[in-house]
């Protein structure tokens, strides 16, 4: 059904116009690469809606046919500076988006041994990845959106490909040297404080309200006295972050090292453990999965922390100082790639610390295999 | 409150029994626990002596304080008054000695840790090293018949084998007192027999001094060599039976007029210190 439609959506764009400008419309002819491209997805929609392969050699064939379709809007684009693009090519794009639905579902379906099925567990959601920023430049370029707005992918790219010393200077800054030593300061001071609330009870009442109340202050107000207090380089950053990552790792440590069970410390008790045995051999433990969640909250708050620490007042590198300074020259391209590196680096450190929490904490219930 | 009519009976002293030095002596003890709605009085006047080797099960319905008692017994409660000794010491005493080992309802396994490296916990708290560790634990997963499960996690086994890793773990730091509560509570009938076959089997191979709270009559008849009966409100001994099952029994001594006369008993007891008012 999905592969019929998206057969008949390209034969409709095929009938439409493709490009426009002021004064006129063009059809898919003007441009003969891009007529070729259109035709065959056009003749794969129809073959896969015919005979309903499945399986991944389909699916990759299918992935393939999708990415050639893709490049008929673009190269029409690129051979005519100034026109947008008219309904012919928005209708195809929606056609290809079925064809391309039906990939990803081809894709999800297959699979068979553990490395295949490994590999499709990536190669689905980067193809969604993919698509999305396809449809962004489609629709910045078909629509011809100031730059100043939202810039192409393209556009973007290419900044990153041209600015690589820059962007990687910032990410030292940014990344190496703030978030990083701020994020193990802030969990590690917020992890030894729940342990020592845990030895003394009665640092609980004193300690949490108090911890409560330091993680409820707004970070813009905050950043700027820790630039007063330990200047502009990255010991400022640090400082905000701590503030922010080390309730989060105080309060869920404290609840995960509740989390033990009294059977569990009846059985320790039989045995005659002490304290720091029955900490390190069963409420740690226990507490993991607790951990775990205070760290991937605490990677990306810290990221966010330093970046906005950073506008008020850094040495003339970072993130965050020159996101603030792009903006100021309207050269929005960089502001978008500083952007990119920093949502790539947050999801990467994300990302490696999900998988130690899989690799730590495969007993949990919810990673049993 | 009605009054009681059943005599309680301080146990029937067996002979040759009281030559050798009782592994618990337990002597006016009372547990009143303090809650929001008042008192709750838990155990009350309980007088019990244990010699090495038995097999004791308190049997009673809920709330009738056994597992108190087995609880004020391994040091996990403290009794309001009278005197509780093991092997001649305090409760808290003979627990930093090491002498118990716990088998609760639940098998209470580490998820994170191997079967075998499960059994091998209580040995690492007390400090065996790694060549003991490993051969007890082979040792006493071989005694329960779980050969060959060592390196599975306890959530990749039944139920029945997850609590018979437990009882591995509970006799593989050899404690004088093995202390169970119901330990096959959680489990189908049939697994239930089955293990209560081994675990007798277990017991005349091993010889342990062995705790067993039930409320099931046929278990407690089938394992025990003394039966203690327990009533509620307070919680307080009203008899203690002696059961001298042939040793080599197996599950069809249930049919044996002998079983069934000491199950009766058992009941007869259980009747008569449950009263039906409240």
């Amino acid at each position: 059904m999905v592969s019929l439609g998206a057969a008949l959506l390209i034969l409709l764009a095929l009938f439409l116009p493709a490009t426009a400008t002021e004064e006129a419309t063009f059809g898919w002819l003007s441009q003969s690469a891009a007529f070729g491209v259109v035709l065959l997805a056009l003749a794969v929609a129809l073959a896969q809606s015919w005979l309903r392969l499945n399986g991944l050699s389909a699916g990759l064939g299918l992935a393939v046919a999708v990415a050639i379709g893709a490049a008929g809007p673009v190269l029409l684009l690129a051979g005519m500076p100034g026109a947008g693009a008219g309904a012919g090519v928005w209708i195809f794009v929606i056609g290809l988006a079925l064809l391309a639905w039906r990939t990803l579902e081809v894709l999800s379906a297959s699979g068979g041994d553990k490395t295949v099925n490994r590999l499709l567990m990536l190669l689905v959601p980067a193809l969604f990845g993919i698509w999305l920023l396809y449809l962004w430049q489609v629709v910045v370029v078909g629509l011809q959106v100031p730059s100043v707005l939202l810039p192409a992918p393209s556009l973007i790219g290419g900044v990153l490909a041209g600015a690589q010393s820059t962007l990687a200077a910032d990410f030292h800054q940014t990344f190496i040297k703030s978030v990083l030593p701020g994020f193990a300061m802030g969990c590690g001071a917020g992890f030894a404080v729940a342990i020592l609330v845990d030895r003394v009870p009665f640092l609980q009442r004193g300690l949490l309200p108090l911890g409560n109340l330091v993680s409820a202050l707004p970070i813009v107000g905050i950043a700027p006295i820790m630039v007063m207090w330990f200047g502009f380089d990255w010991q400022s950053k640090a400082a905000v972050i701590v503030v922010m990552t080390f309730f989060p790792m105080l309060v869920n440590t404290i609840a995960g090292l509740n989390a033990t069970g009294a059977i569990e410390h009846d059985l320790m008790r039989s045995y005659g453990a002490s304290y720091p045995q029955t900490l390190i051999r069963v409420r740690l433990p226990n507490a993991l999965p607790f951990i775990f969640n205070a760290l991937k909250i605490n990677s990306t708050l810290a990221l966010i922390g330093a970046i906005v620490a950073e506008f008020f007042g850094t040495p003339i590198v970072g993130m965050g100082f020159r996101i603030s300074t792009e903006v100021g020259r309207m050269n929005v391209e960089m502001v978008w790639a500083t952007i990119a590196v920093a949502a790539l680096s947050g999801s990467l450190f994300y990302g490696l610390l999900a998988l130690l929490e899989r690799i730590t904490t495969f007993w949990h219930p919810s990673y049993r295999g | 409150m009605t009054q009681n009519p059943a005599p309680k009976l301080v146990e029937p002293a067996a002979s040759g029994r009281q030559s050798v030095a009782p592994v618990i002596d337990i002597q006016g003890l009372s547990l009143t626990f303090q809650t929001a709605d008042g008192p709750v009085y838990a155990l009350s006047d309980v007088d019990l002596s244990v010699a090495p080797g038995d097999f004791v099960s308190f049997i009673g319905p809920s709330g009738c304080g056994k597992t108190t008692l087995m609880r004020v017994i391994a040091d996990l409660e403290k009794p309001t008054a009278g005197e509780v000794s093991v092997n001649g010491v305090s409760p808290e005493a003979a627990r930093l000695a090491r002498a118990y080992g716990y088998v609760f309802q639940a098998p209470a396994l580490y998820a994170w840790r191997t079967v075998e490296r499960n059994v091998m916990l209580p040995l690492e708290i007390m400090g065996m090293g790694k060549d003991e560790r490993r051969r007890r634990a082979a040792e006493y997963l071989d005694l329960v018949n779980l050969k060959g499960f060592e390196k599975k996690f306890p959530w990749q086994l039944s139920g029945g084998m997850q609590q018979r890793v437990s009882i591995a773990r509970a006799l593989s730091f050899e404690p004088d007192l093995l202390l169970m509560d119901e330990p096959f509570g959680a489990l189908d009938e049939i697994t239930r027999d089955h293990l209560n076959e081994q675990l007798l089997r277990l017991w005349e191979r091993t010889g342990k001094t062995v705790i067993f709270v039930t409320h099931s009559i046929p278990e407690a008849v089938f394992l025990s060599s003394r039966i203690v009966v327990m009533s509620p409100r307070p919680g307080r001994i009203i008899d203690v039976i002696d059961c001298n099952l042939p040793p080599d029994r197996t599950l069809d001594a249930r049919e044996t007029p002998e079983f069934l006369e000491i199950a009766h008993r058992v009941r007869d007891g259980l009747r008569a210190g449950h009263s039906y008012d409240d």
